[in-house]
């Protein structure tokens, strides 16, 4: 109890944020996805505020799209975006690891043989 | 985990005690390892993203800092916007609008990283609506002629530059990718100004006075744009130590200096600084004491433009609400129409 006590005030006050800030502005948060040319993914650009989403393309468009950036767009109310866990540290994402057989550069016996 | 208390603890109020000191252990134990893994990212030189673990005070200060930023783009508009209707040619007066464009685009892209931190929008807003935040002292400065406009895209931008391709690679993440694209925009305020300020240095007497007399009101400002001196500013210590900042406001200054002073060379003008000299053992140019009380008395208030800049703000708020909520109030019936069609329908 008192190790812990000691190492608590080691430790600067903080934390997570625990509300989500944009609930609390009267235009609702988008995400934006830009697709830069056709045949490329839409990839995220940012976010901005807007009271739907016809105003939020518009803006979309102004805001990351000045300079032929895009040829298409998406948004997405921030809200309706589920994420992992953060706090999960890695945990989440550990099955991948240690799994190196996945990987062609595993598998070293057929080095130098040509077209492998 | 709660349920299980009562059991190994039948008198109640033991039960709440032991679940107090557990909540305790438990919430102290998170900040631990949130702080150990901060520490660890910081160290190693990797971002700390939104919904991550930090001191209260490294979020503070980029609350701060990212929305001080985000207030100068959105006040810097003033004195550039200014000069759109009387920009001298039809060019001039399109790649004006679209440099203003821009800085209001920095503004939105830096209240997105700054609204990350976890202050709503409208909060962010209603600081600078109200004097609480501040912004750049350099736009408290008018824009007297049409070089100014051009001083103010060389110098102004030029700092600004400066000042921001070391942040794209600040710690956290929202803020350096939002730095990225504001640096790859900026490129073409500086070109565009010491163009003009070019232009005018290559036409009559009269305009080149014109583009020197600009020269010689934001030269100082401009410097003073990095912020006091090392020895007079201590916070910067402590946002270095956070990978916030990673060069101190001199050595910025100085790097600043050492480029504009071959560029003031080919424009054919002179820099307002007697004691500018290039030193040989440092390999830096010399450059004389700026007026830090001058600087300071802006930052208090105290500029030529201070009251302006904010009531220009304030009016164009005030007089946009209306468009706002009519927005929102159209989304809202919009929405509720969908919802009434919905259930019809089933
Ligand atoms: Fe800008
Ligand atoms: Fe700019």
């Amino acid at each position: 109890m008192t190790e812990t006590a000691q190492q608590t005030e080691q430790i600067p006050a903080g934390g997570v944020i625990a509300a989500d800030p944009a609930e609390r502005s009267l235009w609702p948060l988008w995400e934006v996805f830009v697709r830069s040319s056709r045949g490329l993914s839409h990839v995220h650009a940012g976010s901005l505020h807007a009271p739907d989403a016809s105003m939020a393309l518009r803006n979309a468009r102004d805001l990351y799209t000045r300079r032929n950036e895009g040829t298409s767009i998406w948004v997405v109310p921030a809200a309706e975006i589920a994420a992992s866990d953060p706090d999960s540290k890695g945990g989440y994402f550990e099955s991948a690891q240690g799994k190196a057989y996945r990987h062609a550069t595993y598998y070293t016996q057929s080095e130098g043989v040509p077209h492998l | 985990m709660s349920a299980q208390s009562p059991q190994l603890h039948p008198v109640e109020a033991t039960a709440t005690t032991e679940q107090i000191s557990e909540d305790a252990r438990r919430a102290a134990e998170e900040a631990r390892v949130g702080w150990e893994r901060f520490e660890q990212l910081i160290a190693e030189d990797k971002r700390v993203e939104p919904r991550d673990w930090m001191p209260n005070n490294y979020r503070k200060t980029l609350v701060r800092q990212v929305s001080q930023h985000a207030h100068s783009e959105i006040i810097g508009m003033q004195p550039e916007g200014n000069w759109i209707t009387r920009a001298p040619s039809l060019k001039r007066k399109a790649v004006l609008m679209a440099k203003v464009q821009d800085e209001a685009g920095h503004g939105l892209y830096l209240y997105s990283a700054a609204e990350t931190l976890g202050t709503p929008r409208d909060e962010l807003y209603e600081q600078l609506y109200t004097g609480k935040a501040k912004y750049s002292s350099i736009f408290n400065y008018p824009a007297r002629t049409w070089a100014d406009i051009g001083a103010i895209g060389w110098l102004v931008d030029g700092a600004a530059i400066t000042n921001q391709v070391p942040l794209c690679r600040a710690s956290y993440g929202p803020y350096g990718r939002a730095m990225v694209r504001i640096c790859k925009e900026e490129s073409f305020h500086q070109r565009q100004g010491w163009e003009i300020l070019y232009t005018l240095s290559h036409g009559t007497q009269a305009q080149k006075q014109m583009a020197q007399d600009a020269v010689d009101r934001f030269y100082g400002p401009a410097l003073q744009m990095f912020g006091p001196p090392d020895d007079e500013s201590p916070n910067s210590k402590q946002s270095m130590a956070w990978n916030i900042k990673r060069f101190s406001n001199d050595d910025l200054r100085q790097r600043f200096v050492d480029m504009i002073v071959p560029q003031a060379e080919a424009l054919g003008l002179t820099l307002p600084d007697p004691e500018l000299k290039w030193n040989d053992e440092r390999g830096h140019y010399d450059y004389g004491d700026l007026d830090w009380d001058e600087f300071f008395s802006v930052v208090k208030g105290n500029g030529p433009l201070n009251h302006q800049r904010l009531a220009h703000y304030r009016a164009a708020r005030d007089e946009g609400a209306w468009v706002r909520e009519a927005a929102a109030a159209y989304a809202a019936k919009q929405q509720q129409a969908a919802h009434d069609a919905a259930l019809l329908t089933a």
